[in-house]
């Protein structure tokens, strides 16, 4: 079998006396769509941000394509592929869409901290930078800084900086939160469109994106994984169910 | 895409901006003008490596005239190292050495500082700049102690092309090189992948991180080119002036460059170097007229805190898009209505203060006192009851008229941005 793209073994993350992740176990496939859900306070992005390292883990392991991440900084775990969005827009808001998605390119290109590069002359890029633009739909406002664009816009812009590098494994923290209908289902397509042939864990509440974009699903409830299966029989779980006291996962 | 570093239009201005500079000295021929012109040089370039801090990377720094006060020092050394040893050539070239200078200690204070952004930075930069202000007056051999160190620019006989830089006017050229080659230097690393990703560290550290890039890396790098150009500044500083005092590296040069930076506008790549015009003639000039000139500055700086936070720079800006969507028109005849009760009211508010300075300051004799070429008498209560008056009709005017201007302003303002989007 092969390397799992994420191996998480035994992790817990305590805040003071609070236990949020209370020893989680998760193979991510490589290439697969995998959804995360759970109730509110859960700590489904709490799990997303030892992942990606912007909070330190307690105890256990992660490990990203077969190599330990436990320790790294986020910039690190970033060049080794993984990146991710965030649940409250996190874009450059004085920079323009263009600009947001060009700074979002320059790592992976190699140019790293150059200043004896013109901009204006990186022509791949420049290139890229277009290519994602127009992936995400923002060709239009090329221009305009990315703090005045309407809120959707800016989700798609996250998504857009977020898959702009390459990264091979794309972490999405609640891509669809706040869209109304027409906005989530654009949403559901460039997110299919986008992570094509990458490995994608998403964080979201809507089920009707989960069960429509995800290979698998794991359930999070009280800092614990109680299932992970396929839509269907996750449907069926009576765990998932009894978790979800209440609310009804067919008709979500 | 445009392949060089300034597009056409941007180097026929700053071509123009070159020959104006060089051309200032031929039509305004007094001493003064050229110290003047001189000072504000050294202040553009200083500006502007603090505004690659303040302004393109967010970091907000109180302890940058350490660079500029490091550079000053070590050119002067170098001066009189080099004795008669050097020639006029070399002497030009010493600024260079400024700038390694300053370039040296943003290595080693920048490896220090930058670890945290926002105001642990700024408190750090504060400790670090007193601590070498503090050292300045400890090492008498190295900064001088309070007469601090002189130098004579003028090495030998020789000449380069023609050039000895004795005269004051021949080192205003000096300055004028240095300082565009300078400027088109930090303009050229604003369109670096650097230069761009301070500015993505500066709206958003986290999400830096998050694309790849190590922000404390990004804010070191800056520090450490902030600091060259700032000990280029220092530099030139240290052959106008041919001395240099411990005063050049003190938290009152830290909060001077960061007044002009702001005052000039820090969203703004030529924001500092209007700022550096604006505040050293306000220094010079109305330091020149009156002592409360510092006062008048903080009225000033306060005024343009509340008023106009973007800084001249931005009001420019928005004077410039009014123009391109043919809206300057429907504003003018409003800036000129209200230019004159705002003079009225700076008439009535300069009589106060300098009534009140005079008085303070006054040795307290009976008789006149000369107050702005007049001779008043200060404890009647003739000359305050007009100051107060002019005050008033000035106050009360600005309002009338500067209301009616603030409405057209509001209306024309939303016309602007209802016809972008």
């Amino acid at each position: 079998m092969s390397v799992p793209a994420i191996r998480i073994q035994g992790l817990k993350k305590n805040f003071g006396a609070s236990e949020i992740i209370r020893g989680v176990d998760l193979d991510i496939h490589r290439g697969e769509r995998h959804a995360i859900i759970g109730p509110n306070g859960a700590g489904k992005s709490t799990l997303f941000h030892l992942i990606s390292a912007r909070l330190p883990i307690t105890s256990g392991a992660i490990e990203l394509k077969g190599e330990n991440v436990v320790g790294l900084k986020p910039f690190e775990i970033n060049r080794k592929g993984l990146s991710r969005s965030f649940q409250i827009t996190n874009i450059f808001h004085n920079l323009s869409v263009f600009e947001n998605l060009r700074c979002a390119v320059l790592w992976s290109l190699g140019y790293r901290y150059s200043f004896w590069h013109r901009l204006a002359g990186l022509k791949d890029a420049r290139q890229r930078a277009e290519a994602v633009m127009d992936d995400i739909g923002l060709g239009k406002r090329r221009d305009t800084p990315a703090g005045i664009l309407s809120y959707a816009e800016q989700r798609a812009l996250e998504i857009g900086i977020t898959i702009a590098s390459g990264a091979d494994v794309i972490l999405l923290d609640e891509p669809t939160a706040g869209m109304s209908n027409t906005e989530t289902e654009e949403a559901v397509a460039l997110i299919r469109r986008v992570t094509e042939g990458k490995t994608l864990v998403m964080v979201e509440h809507d089920m009707g994106v989960v069960f429509g974009l995800a290979d698998r699903i794991s359930v999070l409830v009280y800092g614990q994984i109680i299932a992970t299966d396929a839509p269907a029989a996750i449907r069926c779980n009576a765990a998932v169910q009894e978790a979800y006291l209440g609310t009804t996962l067919n008709h979500d | 895409m445009n392949a060089a570093i300034l597009s056409r239009g941007r180097l026929a201005v700053w071509c123009s901006c070159l020959a104006l500079a060089f051309a200032l000295p031929l039509v305004l021929k007094s001493g003064f003008v050229i110290s003047l012109l001189c000072q504000i040089g050294i202040m553009a370039v200083f500006s502007l490596s603090y505004n690659m801090l303040l302004g393109q990377t967010g970091l907000l720094s109180f302890g940058h005239a350490v660079y500029y006060g490091l550079g000053a020092f070590a050119t002067i050394h170098l001066l009189n190292a080099i004795g008669k040893g050097g020639g006029p050539f070399t002497t030009a070239l010493l600024p260079f050495a400024g700038g390694l200078a300053g370039l040296a200690a943003g290595l080693l204070l920048g490896y220090v500082t930058t670890r945290k952004a926002g105001t642990t930075f700024a408190m750090i930069t504060l400790g670090i700049g007193e601590m070498v202000a503090a050292c300045s007056l400890m090492f008498p051999g190295i900064f001088g102690g309070e007469g601090g160190v002189s130098g004579n620019r003028v090495v030998g006989k020789e000449t380069f092309l023609g050039f000895s830089w004795g005269p004051q006017v021949e080192m205003y050229g000096l300055i004028v090189l240095w300082a565009f080659a300078c400027t088109v230097a930090m303009f050229a690393l604003t369109q670096t992948p650097l230069g761009r990703m301070a500015n993505a560290v500066r709206d958003n550290p986290e999400r830096a991180e998050f694309v790849g890039y190590d922000t404390e890396r990004v804010r070191f790098l800056m520090v450490v080119l902030s600091g060259f150009f700032a000990g280029i500044a220092g530099g030139l500083s240290a052959l106008s002036y041919e001395i240099v005092t411990a005063e050049t590296l003190n938290a009152h040069t830290s909060g001077i460059v960061l007044l002009i930076a702001f005052v000039g506008g820090i969203g703004f790549f030529y924001g500092p170097i209007i700022g550096a015009i604006l505040v050293t003639v306000m220094q010079i000039v109305i330091g020149g007229m009156t002592h409360a000139w510092l006062l008048y500055f903080g009225l000033f700086f306060l005024f343009m805190v509340l008023m106009a936070p973007g800084g001249i720079a931005s009001l420019i800006a928005v004077q410039r898009a009014l123009w391109q969507a043919g809206l300057l028109g429907r504003m003018l005849p409003h800036y000129a209505a209200t230019t004159l009760p705002v003079l009225i009211l700076l008439a009535g508010l300069i009589g106060l203060v300098e009534l009140s300075y005079a008085l303070l300051t006054g040795d307290g004799s009976e008789g006149p006192s000369k107050v702005m070429s007049m001779q008043l008498e200060l404890k009647t209560p003739a000359p305050w009851l007009t100051a107060l008056a002019v005050t008033g009709i000035g106050i009360t005017l600005t309002r009338w008229i500067g209301g009616r201007m603030r409405h057209e302003w509001n209306a024309t303002l939303s016309t602007l941005h209802g016809d972008r989007s």
